[in-house]
């Protein structure tokens, strides 16, 4: 093999390498993502035919003046508001527990990851039995407690905690995942050297595992804010395919969808979708700039 | 505080780490547990802090009975090999830290985390974080932190090992100065015999969990009772050579060496390379000269006897060059004869 040809190999190789991906990302994300960018700012853009009426913001000022948008965003808000902070406190609590050294730790570590590997639309058909107001287990429950059942799924108002609820508990085993992971990664010696020192679980926990945490905390805020956001899917079981029991809990996702496959406006929808997609990219920005000044070392 | 170990052993399953000690340490001294890897020293150390529970004996602190006591009761300060400063915490933080947990108050507990630092030499880095800090320094800030409650004792466990060369020396004297400003008994493991020459007032000298000698760094030196502690301290290493005594000669391979000794056996003669004289006419044995070398203020000269290799150091009146015969006699520093089992006779 000549020379020229050895070097000609070494600039083909790594691109032959990188090729299967670039294909996949350009295909599936780049090209979706400027077509979308695109069709939002064609006002009645029909697929089929490819044409449409005006170029322009009109998309836009519909959907930002439209009360059903207005209110998706206000009930994802909510949703992502109480979500993310309660499902990250439980699952810190829960980590610390399963990073304990205990017998039949493996167990408890393989319970709370089995809804990883469950399917949500499954689940969720078991927590509408279970948030069932006359037979279902939760409100059993609570009548042990003298407290009077509560209506998860007829009474509209409540369909929002039904929804925190179900969702805290879907994202609950990633979160407890990631923070897991961060924890096995603090130096136990550090543990040691507070303890030697009389250190109290808790004044540990606060003064040492909190700040060495703290950049799996920021991970996980950001893929929890950006997941729960997205909140969509949770919807169908619990709700029978309804966006709440009485068309009352638009989320934002659910509405671009409605107005995709229901209602066929696709220029709305991208723009919908556009509107999201910048959210997201402000709040994940604003986020890692709050990280940075958390960074301890 | 005096440390007294009445017949201390760890068994890790049927192993054991530490076997049967029996020792006084005084208060004020500095004392190092020496001895190759693997031997018990971090153990003995872990158990005299607590951190490692003892199988059989009693640790007793002052006349206070402290085997069961947990390590946050037993007044102590612990320095790790890797330090173990807290990355989140400033140097201000990590020194003040132990008074934290004390619930002492912010600007008492930080007037003498200052005070400590000045101690150490690190006030002037007091916002760093660790870091920021050269090895040296965090080890500064490490004695600093453990030194903040006061401690009874200080017990360092290979603190040196983590540095390169030159800071090693400068920081085994800061150890030793730290220790006699503070004067707290100070227990220090490590397995570097230069390390543990230099700066101690005692030497625990230890093999495969056996005690073998303890005493003065020097006294181990010229007077050691066991063949292990001849070998293990001294650089360049003690010659040793394992032979038979027959009247009036030791012999190794049938060549022989003039010796005073009393009984015909199996010995091991150990020969300091400082303890070979040269002498022409009244010489003990003769043997060859392979190489010199010139270090620094010295000239090691390797000789040739049998098949054996000998280090001793060249005088400036030697005219001898390399490949001549030249006759040696042993002084009697230096010189120490062991049985077969290893103990001195």
């Amino acid at each position: 093999m000549s020379r020229q040809q050895f070097s000609l190999n070494n600039k083909i190789e790594p691109i032959l390498y990188l090729s299967p991906f670039f294909f996949g990302l350009i295909i599936w994300t780049l090209y979706p993502f400027i077509n979308v960018l695109l069709i939002s700012f064609k006002e009645n853009y029909n697929l089929l035919t490819g044409s449409y009426k005006n170029l322009g913001l009109g998309n836009y000022i519909y959907v930002l003046n439209n009360l059903k948008f207005l209110n998706a965003l206000r009930n994802t808000g909510i949703y992502v508001i109480f979500t993310v902070p309660i499902s990250t406190f439980l699952a810190l609590i829960f980590a610390n527990l399963l990073n304990q050294k205990l017998k039949g730790i493996a167990l408890f570590q393989t319970a709370y990851f089995l809804p990883l590997v469950t399917s949500a639309t499954a689940i969720g058909l078991v927590w509408k039995l279970m948030f069932n107001t006359n037979f279902g287990a939760i409100n059993q429950i609570l009548s042990y407690l003298n407290i009077s059942p509560i209506h998860w799924l007829d009474y509209p108002k409540n369909n929002i905690y039904t929804l925190i609820i179900f969702g805290v508990w879907n994202i609950l085993p990633f979160t407890i995942i990631l923070l897991l992971s961060g924890l096995q990664n603090i130096n136990p010696l550090y543990y040691t050297v507070a303890k030697l020192d009389g250190a109290s679980d808790f004044k540990i926990f606060r003064r040492i595992t909190i700040p060495l945490l703290s950049p799996t905390i920021g991970l996980v805020l950001i893929i929890n804010t950006i997941s729960t956001s997205k909140v969509y899917s949770e919807l169908f079981p619990i709700f029978s395919g309804r966006p709440g029991i009485a068309d009352n809990l638009y989320t934002v996702v659910y509405y671009i969808y409605d107005l995709f496959y229901v209602k066929w406006d696709l220029g709305k929808a991208a723009a919908a979708s556009v509107i999201l997609f910048l959210i997201l990219f402000a709040l994940t920005l604003s986020q890692l700039q709050i990280q940075k000044k958390w960074k301890h070392y | 505080m005096q440390v007294n170990l009445k017949n201390v052993t760890k068994k890790f399953n049927d192993f054991k780490a530490v076997n049967n000690f029996t020792l006084t340490f005084e208060e004020g001294e500095l004392i190092c547990l020496l001895g190759p890897s693997g031997c018990g020293k971090s153990t003995l150390l872990n158990m005299i802090s607590g951190i490692i529970p003892v199988t059989e004996g009693k640790i007793f602190f002052d006349d206070r009975d402290v085997t069961n006591l947990a390590p946050q009761h037993r007044e102590i300060g612990l320095v790790f090999q890797n330090y173990a400063l807290y990355p989140h915490m400033s140097v201000l933080e990590n020194i003040s830290f132990p008074l934290e947990i004390k619930k002492v108050e912010k600007k008492e507990r930080e007037a003498l985390a200052v005070e400590m630092a000045k101690l150490v030499k690190v006030d002037t880095l007091l916002d760093r974080k660790p870091a920021e800090l050269s090895g040296g320094q965090q080890q500064r800030v490490a004695i600093a932190r453990a030194l903040i409650k006061k401690p009874k004792i200080l017990l360092l466990d290979e603190p040196l090992s983590n540095l390169d060369a030159r800071l090693r020396l400068e920081m085994r004297e800061e150890i030793r100065r730290i220790q006699q400003e503070t004067k707290v008994t100070t227990i220090f493991v490590t397995h570097d015999q230069e390390e543990a020459m230099s700066i101690s007032d005692k030497i625990v000298l230890m093999k495969d969990g056996v005690l073998m000698q303890v005493d003065k760094p020097q006294v181990l030196y010229d007077n050691p009772l066991k063949e292990f502690v001849s070998t293990f301290l001294g650089n360049p290493p003690i010659n040793t050579i394992k032979g038979n005594y027959n009247n009036g000669f030791f012999e190794y391979n049938n060549q022989k060496i003039k010796l005073n000794y009393h009984t015909n056996e199996e010995i091991t003669l150990a020969i300091r390379p400082e303890a070979i004289d040269f002498d022409e006419e009244n010489y003990d044995f003769k043997a060859v000269i392979k190489e010199r070398f010139k270090i620094g203020k010295e000239e090691l000269l390797m000789l040739q006897f049998n098949d054996l290799l000998l280090r001793t150091y060249a005088t400036d009146e030697l005219n001898k060059n390399v490949g001549d015969e030249i006759g040696l006699k042993l002084k009697n520093k230096g010189v120490f004869i062991f049985d077969n089992k290893g103990d001195r006779k």
